[in-house]
């Protein structure tokens, strides 16, 4: 039994040491030529050339502009509609409220992944093929979203409502002055969820996507990695860097907030 | 009727729909209208330019079950599943524990565990492509140290699926260990305190009281990684792309496969539906069982 109190501290480090190796492992491989990188030649000298190489081999400041706008599309989209939509769940009384609420909460197992081809066909019907909001409008009236707004409206004190009311604030006056500023903390931990699972995305950006010019950073890289196109490893390791490297350094710096915001989303 | 409280609730009323109404029409659009459409696009005939689609009725659902790849890929995702999800759950839990208790380096282990989860899938699948080759692959140098021979992981059928399980686990064992470890940290002290004057040694205690109080957490994280061995196929991509000889293919990517790829809309239609039918009995799982113990309001 003590033993294995002593031991345990070991293991712990050992699984952190292992899971941390593959991320180590490609990150010295960046750097290093590929002949040194397969021969784990820890003396090889540093090098930038994959890095160069990798730039050169796809239009990624294309595709870094596309994560970038679609992300901020979606979250701009997810807030607008989410906001209204948990409001209205949260403090409106009306008929067939909860009605709808369960169909809203259905739509949290109906994964967008797995609509993939009627959405490709709306999609295509509402001309948004090969467009950044043809990728992020699937995602926007998130009903995980829906939830969680309305979760934060409801925990907002009624007497801050009604003093708003009584100084003559419309509801939507009272939502923009009283909810919004109360809910800030989930707006923040939303954004993080939302702004690392679409700059991850892959299987509907792939589908709606056909050229580069819509085309965010994951899609990009697959392509780019493809065995067919016979890039060696330390290239593929140099683009694989650059594509994680804006959300891991967020990431590093922003460690507390980013596991309390993937806890305040996933915990109701 | 100028009834004034009556006029309220109407105002309410339309102020909510009013509210709901641009949410609902994108869930329409995307959510409601596609699942309606896929299960009526399952039961007509891919059409070609010469003859056009026509009802089948459960044509094509028969069709799928005469063919012999969907039920390999069915089962390989149900072992996907197995797999995955009790491996990814014990070691989320592991990890939670040895996080939260008093060892060295603790933040060190603590991002180690996490960081993979803000990773995209194909790059995960990039980076474990370096540990898959064979010849110069990681694992392959690792094994030549011990005399071992060349394995092709991502190459042969007995490996592959296995080789695609691991990537899943590495990926979302320390998304799961965050609940794990707030739901630790919300356990007070003194329960652990009372066990030590009981004289309950620490395995009791953590077998005794820790983990029927996680328990609501791993329903969560149960129905969490359930869903995820629907959706978590990115990694095919670059690794396998379902290969070889379907031995990784999974459920969605073969969905994908049939309606990008071989242009086989129907087919991929009805197996959209038996997906939804998985989903929807998960969904049921989730209202039925696990939110009658934890109530929303």
């Amino acid at each position: 039994m003590t033993l294995l109190h002593r031991l345990e501290p070991l293991l712990a480090l050992a699984l952190a040491v292992l899971w941390i190796s593959p991320l180590a492992f490609a990150f010295w491989a960046a750097f290093h030529a590929s002949t040194d990188a397969v021969n784990f030649n820890l003396a090889a000298p540093w090098t930038l050339e994959n890095f160069r190489t990798a730039w050169q081999g796809a239009p990624w400041l294309r595709y870094f502009l596309n994560s970038v706008i679609l992300v901020t599309t979606v979250l701009i989209g997810q807030f607008v509609l989410t906001t209204l939509a948990g409001f209205a769940f949260a403090q409106v009384e009306f008929r067939g409220k909860d009605v709808v609420f369960v169909l809203v909460l259905l739509q949290l197992f109906i994964l967008p992944e797995v609509l993939i081809v009627e959405n490709y066909k709306i999609a295509t019907q509402l001309g948004l093929l090969d467009t950044i909001l043809g990728i992020g409008a699937p995602y926007m009236a998130s009903a995980f979203g829906i939830f969680l707004m309305r979760q934060a409206f409801k925990s907002v004190p009624k007497e801050l409502d009604e003093a708003a009311r009584i100084e003559g604030c419309s509801l939507m006056g009272v939502l923009w002055r009283v909810y919004v500023p109360a809910a800030r903390p989930t707006y923040l931990a939303y954004a993080l969820v939302s702004v690392s699972t679409h700059w991850n995305n892959f299987l509907w950006p792939l589908v709606v996507t056909n050229n580069a010019s819509a085309r965010p950073l994951t899609v990009g890289l697959s392509i780019f990695g493809a065995p067919e196109n016979g890039v060696d490893i330390s290239v593929i390791s140099a683009s694989t860097m650059m594509v994680i490297a804006p959300l891991l350094i967020l990431f590093l710096a922003f460690q507390r907030q980013f596991v309390q915001a993937f806890l305040r989303a996933g915990i109701k | 009727m100028s009834d004034p409280h009556r006029l309220r609730r109407r105002a309410q009323a339309i102020h909510g729909w009013l509210l709901l109404t641009p949410a609902l029409a994108m869930l329409t659009t995307f959510a409601f209208y596609p699942t309606v459409a896929t299960f009526w696009a399952s039961l007509f005939s891919r059409g070609t330019r010469r003859r056009p689609t026509e009802f089948v009725g459960l044509e094509n659902y028969q069709r799928l079950f005469d063919d012999p790849t969907f039920w390999l890929v069915a089962k390989n995702n149900l072992l996907y599943a197995g797999v995955t999800i009790p491996v990814s759950i014990l070691l989320a839990l592991a990890m939670a524990l040895w996080a939260n208790a008093k060892i060295p380096a603790r933040s060190f282990v603590r991002t180690a565990y996490f960081t993979p989860t803000v990773l995209p899938m194909i790059a995960a699948a990039n980076l474990w492509l370096f540990f898959y080759t064979p010849g110069f692959g990681v694992l392959d140098q690792i094994g030549a140290l011990f005399g071992a021979a060349s394995v092709n992981w991502l190459g042969q059928p007995e490996t592959a699926l296995w080789a695609v399980c691991v990537v899943t686990i590495w990926k979302e064992a320390g998304f799961f260990m965050i609940f794990y470890l707030a739901a630790l940290q919300t356990i007070p002290p003194d329960l652990r305190e009372a066990a030590q004057i009981e004289g309950a040694s620490r395995l009791a205690y953590t077998r005794r009281i820790v983990l029927p109080l996680l328990m609501p957490t791993t329903l969560f994280i149960l129905v969490n990684a359930m869903i995820n061995s629907v959706k978590l196929i990115d990694h095919l991509f670059i690794l396998t792309k379902g290969g070889p000889s379907d031995a990784s293919k999974l459920i969605l990517y073969y969905i994908w496969e049939n309606a990008f790829a071989f242009f086989d809309a129907p087919a991929a239609a009805a197996m959209t539906v038996l997906m939804l039918a998985v989903l929807g009995a998960l969904a049921a799982f989730q209202f039925f069982v696990i939110d009658r113990r934890t109530h929303y309001r």
